[in-house]
């Protein structure tokens, strides 16, 4: 088998699953001889590419570039792993949605909690819209592979990555493996 | 007193006359989910995860509520038993707003253990996002309905061990929600006696010691069972 084409995606997290995969330390080495790390915050790689063999999508689905950019991702890849609890459930990203429509919330936070200096972020083609709910990605695309966690532990991440690398089935039980939190 | 011998998935169980499968189950090793189930209090089949097959019911039945009979054959570990457990779960995980990484039972909290139990790596329902409110009103302790799988054990334990019935349940279906005394603030129920005895029931992070931040909510709920036994010793 030739060397895999991995992706990681930063949707709306707090970067932390990220950090969590660089907790890999030395086995990274092991990693880079099987994968191209062929997108991803890590890489700075403009456009998504085709044909991405494995994509670890971090955070929950909070906006319209996340949407754009997770369509993308699904199109373009054979194996989509939803990295994290944000991207899994939603977690601490979706804490927003029990109460109510972004532009509500948006406007307590920066108007009126701030005094006579606040007022609301606007900046078109810069600041993506809020959508109306935060969503976990199976949501909004088919998700192949879940890997809970806040933020999944490095050896989590090492277990299901040598579990891909082998090919066969994935398969993802115990403590160990799908506790959330 | 009698005993009841009966079969648990092909294993051979003599049990106590009156016994329920979960008791006999237990006694002998075997495991069945439960989470409205508390040793101390009565058991009430709310929750369903200890749902059995029982050869010859047509209808599943709750473990904790069901008394062994002569000859009965019971199996607890079925596919359509395990199918129905995870989405048990998966819905009370929908139900109402619960985020295991900013929760103070996170890593203590049974409906956390019960994912990992029936296998749970994602939730197939929709989230329902409710908004829900937090009451700290009490000088010692809160509660979070955001986090509320409505198991009823606080209810229970206060009214039956504590003798108050501070708390109770008001409101149907999705609007219910466990209330103290008349729907008032925690901190303005007369009735509560701050015994703590539904800090220590609760089974997620719902109820909570004040002050406790993210995992720090341990608790022994096994003290609720030996309240009750060094009771009915003394009496």
């Amino acid at each position: 088998m030739g060397r895999l084409r991995l992706a990681t995606i930063w949707l709306g997290g707090c970067s932390g699953c990220h950090m969590s995969f660089l907790d890999l330390d030395e086995w990274l080495f092991e990693l880079a001889q099987h994968i191209d790390l062929v997108y991803s915050p890590l890489a700075d790689v403009k456009e998504y590419p085709e044909r991405v063999d494995v994509a670890l999508v971090e955070g929950a689905v909070a906006n319209e570039d996340h949407l754009h950019l997770i369509r993308q991702v699904r199109e373009r890849t054979r194996v989509l792993v939803a990295f994290g609890d944000c991207a899994v459930t939603g977690n601490v990203t979706a804490l927003r949605n029990p109460l109510g429509a972004p532009e509500a919330l948006l406007h307590t936070i920066y108007v009126e909690r701030v005094g006579t200096a606040g007022c609301m972020p606007h900046a078109p083609g810069i600041l993506p819209p809020l959508i109306d709910r935060v969503q976990p990605v199976h949501k909004i695309v088919p998700v192949d592979v879940y890997l809970p966690g806040c933020p999944p532990p490095a050896p989590r991440i090492r277990a299901l990555l040598e579990q891909i690398i082998a090919g066969g089935e994935i398969r993802l039980t115990g403590r160990e493996m799908i506790k959330f939190g | 007193m009698a005993a009841r011998t009966f079969t648990i998935n092909d294993q051979l169980i003599s049990a106590r006359e009156g016994e329920t499968i979960l008791q006999a189950a237990r006694e002998h090793g075997i495991f069945i989910p439960t989470l409205c189930y508390l040793d101390g209090v009565s058991a009430v089949g709310a929750c369903r995860l200890c749902l059995v097959e029982i050869e010859g019911s047509r209808v599943l039945r709750p473990a904790c509520v069901t008394p062994v009979v002569e000859e009965m054959v019971v199996r607890t570990d079925t596919g359509r038993l395990r199918e129905y457990r995870r989405m048990i779960v998966e819905l009370l995980f929908a139900e109402r707003n619960h985020v295991c990484a900013v929760c103070v039972a996170n890593g203590h909290c049974e409906l956390q253990d019960l994912a990992i139990a029936v296998g749970m790596d994602h939730v197939r329902f929709d989230y329902a996002f409710p908004r829900c409110d937090v009451d700290i009103s009490h000088p010692l302790f809160g509660i979070d309905h955001n986090r509320c799988v409505l198991c009823t054990r606080c209810v229970r334990v206060c009214d039956e061990v504590e003798g108050v019935h501070t708390w109770d349940v008001a409101g149907r279906g999705a609007d219910a929600r466990v209330i103290t005394d008349m729907r008032q603030p925690w901190g303005e129920a007369r009735s509560c006696t701050s015994c703590g005895k539904c800090v220590l029931a609760c089974p997620t992070g719902a109820i909570f010691r004040r002050g406790a931040t993210v995992g720090e909510m341990e608790r022994d709920r096994n003290k609720i069972a030996y309240i009750v036994a060094a009771r009915e010793q003394r009496w």
